[in-house]
């Protein structure tokens, strides 16, 4: 594989470095890795903050739905690239640093940390939204039944409302945690070493940008596909007979 | 005579400027079936409602089963074990199969053993008449087997009393009586049992007592032969003159 990629860069001038620059493999490798680690997370991340979000926002203490409305207001009208600069600099710059192994004071909190929790804050505010439009779908009669079956408010939710909001709410979920896996390319500006960022490292070295941007824009089609594959299985296994199609 | 299973004393109750119950007392003893007809709005599934504590009076005490259902610090799931109710549209799971519905609340509010409940969610189904529909969902039934179903549903909790507020308003004709058929066996093996119906036929074979309600408060009460036969207030008379 080495020797064709070599082969094609002396015939054609193609240069794809990452397939047989063992360097270039490597950090793009771990740059692949690192991007499917942020997604994995700031999905999972999100989707908790969503369904805890929307459950808070039905609660009867109020000061709790204000800081979820507060919360949502603030996430959804600001840009993420702000949030991301926003956790990376001005609340990084006041958490405390440690010494590494060779005596360097280090930040606590690592950009990757501040990336993960600026991207799961900016998709769950999303989330708290779609799941309350999946919320509302659910008939407050079916929740009296849970209720005269003794579910407790959270119980019900756990049982009976989650599951069927879940249904209704699965192709806004989908396009949501979509937008999120692209957006992780913004962890770059905090110098995460994910795809993007190590592509541009790459192709500084090797002047190769047509190449490695072919290779991202191969690698993103790859992982979008997977997630809404992965999607449509759970929507299939979550279909109801003798509802819909 | 014993204390009453349910009692219920001068309930209140107001939505906004509505006062859609004022001052309803009835006490219904175990093993008894009462029926409480009425015209639309007076307050029926209003005081249904108030027995398990889905609507939470002004004033007024109920008690069911020595718990004081009116009590500030209420604990609802010792309430709901003993009252079971069903609803004119079913309200199933949609989600969950038939026996799934039947098996949820004994297995996860009520800790019980999975395989017991299992058994018993089996046995209701049979006695539902629903042998064989074990596996099916909610939208796969029709209304009868749904509203069986839910029935099925309610007693897995082996409540004390059975609440049904107008369970066979939204069935065609046919599929009515295999309803009231389930309602039927149920009384007759002596659980209580409040019904709100419109089945007039249904109140005079079966109901030990039948309240008449209009605009939040008992008109008329009596057993069914003698209100069927000579009911003695005017609004009664003119509500039976339209239904019968
Ligand atoms: N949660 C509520 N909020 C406001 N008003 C309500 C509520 N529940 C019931 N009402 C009103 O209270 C009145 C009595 O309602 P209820 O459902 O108890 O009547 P009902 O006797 O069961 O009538 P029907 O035969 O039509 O079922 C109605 O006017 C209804 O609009
Ligand atoms: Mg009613």
């Amino acid at each position: 594989m080495a020797e064709f990629f070599r082969e094609l860069r002396t015939t054609t001038g193609l240069n794809f470095t990452i397939f047989y620059d063992p360097f270039d493999a490597r950090r793009f490798g771990y740059a692949f890795l690192m991007t499917c680690k942020l997604s994995v997370l700031s999905v999972v991340l999100s989707l908790i903050i969503g369904v805890a979000g929307a459950f808070a926002q039905g609660a009867r203490f109020a000061p709790l739905r204000w800081v979820v409305a507060g919360y949502i207001a603030f996430f959804r009208n600001t840009p993420p690239l702000v949030q991301m600069y926003f956790f990376f600099f001005a609340l990084g710059a006041i958490t405390p640093t440690v010494p590494d192994d060779i005596g360097m004071e280090v930040p606590m909190v690592s950009s990757f940390t501040w990336a993960l929790v600026a991207l799961s804050l900016f998709a769950g505010a999303f989330n708290v939204e779609i799941f309350r439009s999946g919320i509302e779908a659910v008939p407050r009669s079916t929740v009296e039944a849970a209720e005269s079956l003794g579910y407790s408010r959270l119980g019900a939710y756990r049982a009976v409302v989650l599951p069927l909001a879940f249904r209704v709410c699965l192709p806004s979920l989908n396009n949501n945690l979509v937008n999120l896996v692209k957006t992780t390319t913004l962890a770059y500006a905090i110098g995460v070493p994910e795809m993007l960022y190590v592509a541009n490292q790459i192709w500084s070295d090797s002047l190769n940008v047509t190449e490695m941007m072919n290779v991202l824009l191969l690698l993103y089609i790859g992982l979008v596909t997977l997630l809404v594959w992965i999607m449509h299985r759970w929507e299939r296994a979550l279909r109801m007979p003798g509802y819909g199609t | 005579m014993d204390t009453p299973l349910v009692s219920i004393q001068a309930v209140h109750k107001r939505f906004g400027d509505l006062e859609v119950l004022r001052g309803v007392s009835l006490d219904v003893a175990r093993g008894e079936v009462i029926c409480i007809i009425g015209p639309s709005g007076s307050g029926k599934s209003t005081l249904l409602r108030c027995v398990n504590a889905l609507v939470r009076p002004e004033s007024g005490r109920i008690t069911v089963a020595g718990i004081d259902v009116t009590a500030a610090k209420l604990d609802p799931i010792a309430l709901r074990r003993r009252v079971g109710m069903v609803f004119q549209q079913y309200n199933l799971f949609p989600h969950r199969t038939a026996l799934q519905n039947v098996m949820m609340a004994p297995v996860s509010v009520l800790k019980q053993d999975k395989r017991e409940v299992e058994a018993r969610a089996r046995a209701l189904m049979a006695k539902v008449r629903l042998q064989g529909k074990e596996g099916a969902y909610p939208g796969e039934l029709s209304g009868g087997q749904q509203q069986r179903v839910a029935i099925a549903r309610s007693l897995c909790m082996q409540p004390d009393v059975m609440l049904f507020d107008e369970v066979t308003a939204a069935l065609d004709p046919e599929t009515v009586k295999e309803v009231l058929v389930t309602i039927r066996d149920l009384a007759e093996e002596g659980m209580t049992c409040l019904l709100v119906t419109h089945e007039m036929g249904f109140a005079r074979d079966l109901a030990d007592h039948v309240y008449f309600t209009d605009r939040g408060v008992i008109v008329e009460h009596a057993p069914p032969a003698e209100f069927f036969g000579n009911p003695k207030d005017a609004r009664t008379r003119e509500f039976l003159g339209q239904v019968l």
